[in-house]
């Protein structure tokens, strides 16, 4: 199997790597306009303030769009097809991520695919190891079909 | 305060060819392919190298062209933003060139997409917003990610898979007519939605050919368009746009921002609107990219391309010729396949289309893409005075 190649943080993003490691996703979220952003950034993307904070979102996200893979990437050949999506959390932001018990395998006609993945399907934030075939397990925020809930869980 | 509008005309095209073969060569080097583009469009244009004072290109960087060609040019530009670059540089030249720092601006283009011979090896880095947050979910070239905007768009409007497969079809019957095209058999709706699976909603058939060519242009100053063995083609508008580099960053999935912009940049300075346009080069890496073009740039409300492509209305004998070379999907795309869509406005607006070309051809638009989603750049064209 071929070798996957693994994410380096930096310093800005060392929270949100350190957060997956306690099952938690940490995003962040300006004071100023009072907006959530991702990826991290010691400022906000929107009014450029340097006033914002580290946050636990709330794991809760919905699907808004995909692809399903079926040449895979090196590292990914156990899992095919496997999902590629953008997910919007329930905060706001934007994130690339992969869902998980999604219904969709390798014997899945096409044609079923979007009724098992509409868009807009709810999602909850579903903390996996990725890669674990090439010995570098890695916590990632995977997402899998879920139930929406009114309320948000901001802590 | 300057208006880009008094700019129409103000640089024009004098030169333009493509590499003799646009498939696949396996003998040759990228810098090889430069550099018979380069020698094409400039004797395409009666100019010798020492005629050239301005060089542009990506991919590689420019001091690699001027070593490679012999040449020492008084004005650069490296813009690398994709493989829009080239019409980015032909708008940056025409700026250029009314400053004063250039008078003869050479833009090449030559990549060995397919073969991979004489590449410099670029590696993934994975310390990057990209090498953190989407490479470690499996995206795997530019089918896994420019694409992924494309369910929205679907669930958006209701585009479909069959939409976007006669998009593959309408081109492909453009390609029947170049003799040059790499793919020139003609294929149905039902072939494309048959074809092996890539990344659904992708197949093979829904993504651009990765081919070794090359192309060149050589830019003037307008008032000079005459003076040279062809036909002129004057630059009426140009625009260019920069949104994202992340394609997960891409602020909204079923319109590209970067082509709004760059779109509306261009038909502004030149005046016009898409109702004018009699020819366009939609830059297609995939079947869904000129689908967004069309509803970017304005020809079609947003969420009516898929219909537009569905209904035959680009394909030969439609009333707005779309790709007309066999574009990226069926003619040639080596990586960066913006100089190509330049190179085929400049033939038909020269009348130079042989089987493909379009009556009356006076005003042509070129749009390309750069990455995913990421950038884009629009050039109006003209034979008019």
């Amino acid at each position: 199997m071929a070798e996957r190649l693994m994410p380096e943080p930096t310093p800005e993003s060392a929270e949100f790597w350190a957060g997956l490691r306690r099952r938690e996703l940490r995003i962040q979220r300006c004071r100023a306009c009072e907006r959530w952003y991702f990826y991290p950034r010691p400022f906000c993307p929107r009014c450029w303030s340097t006033d914002v904070q580290w946050r636990t979102a709330s794991g809760r996200a919905t699907l808004e769009s995909y692809v399903v893979c079926y040449r895979p990437a090196p590292g990914f050949e156990d899992c095919v097809p496997y999902v590629i999506a953008v997910v919007t959390l329930a905060e706001g932001p934007r994130m690339m991520s992969n869902i998980v018990a999604s219904g969709v395998d390798a014997g899945t006609p096409p044609e079923h695919i979007p009724q098992l993945l509409p868009a807009g399907l709810p999602l909850e934030v579903d903390f996996g190891k990725r890669g674990i075939g090439t010995g570098a397990a890695l916590e990632l925020p995977l997402f899998r079909p879920g139930t929406p809930r009114a309320q948000g869980a901001d802590r | 305060m300057s208006d880009s509008r008094a700019m129409r005309r103000a640089a024009a095209i004098v030169g333009a060819a493509e590499t003799a073969r646009v498939d696949v060569q396996p003998d040759r080097s990228e810098l090889s392919l430069h550099a018979e583009a380069a020698l094409a469009a400039l004797a395409d244009a009666g100019l010798s190298p020492a005629d050239v004072d301005g060089l542009a290109t990506a991919g590689p960087r420019p001091s690699q062209i001027a070593e490679y060609l012999g040449i020492v040019p008084r004005w650069v530009d490296g813009t690398a933003v994709g493989g829009c670059s080239f019409l980015v540089h032909v708008g940056h030249a025409a700026a250029a060139i009314a400053a004063g720092y250039a008078s003869t601006v050479l833009i090449t283009h030559g990549e060995s997409g397919r073969s991979r011979v004489g590449v410099e090896r670029r590696v993934p880095s994975p310390a990057t917003p990209w090498g953190q947050f989407e490479m470690p979910y499996g995206v795997y070239g530019p089918p896994t990610m420019f694409s992924l905007p494309v369910v929205r768009h679907m669930a958006r409007y209701g585009s479909t898979e069959e939409q976007f497969a006669a998009v593959a079809v309408a081109t492909r019957r453009w390609a029947a007519l170049n003799p040059k095209a790499t793919m020139r058999t003609p294929i149905s709706v039902e072939d494309v939605l048959t074809s092996r699976l890539i990344a659904w909603p992708l197949r093979l058939l829904n993504c651009c050919l990765v081919t070794d060519a090359g192309g060149a242009v050589v830019v003037v100053g307008g008032e000079r368009a005459r003076d040279f063995p062809r036909p002129p083609v004057w630059l009426l508008g140009r625009g260019e746009a920069v949104a994202h580099q992340n394609v997960s960053q891409m602020a909204d999935f079923s319109g590209s921002e970067a082509y709004r912009v760059a779109g509306g940049e261009a038909f502004r300075m030149a005046g016009v609107g898409p109702a004018e346009i009699d020819h366009a080069m939609l830059y297609d890496a995939f079947t869904h990219t000129p689908v967004y073009m069309l509803e970017a740039l304005g020809f079609v409300e947003p969420g009516d391309g898929g219909p537009f492509f569905a209904e035959m209305r680009t394909a030969p004998g439609g009333e707005l010729p779309v790709n007309t070379n066999g574009g990226g999907l069926s003619h040639t795309h080596t990586g960066m396949y913006g100089m190509f869509a330049i190179v085929e406005s400049v033939v038909q607006l020269r009348g130079d289309g042989g089987a493909r070309q379009i009556e009356g051809v006076e005003l042509s638009l070129a749009h390309g893409a750069g990455g995913m989603f990421a950038a884009g750049a629009t050039l109006i064209l003209t034979n008019q005075p």
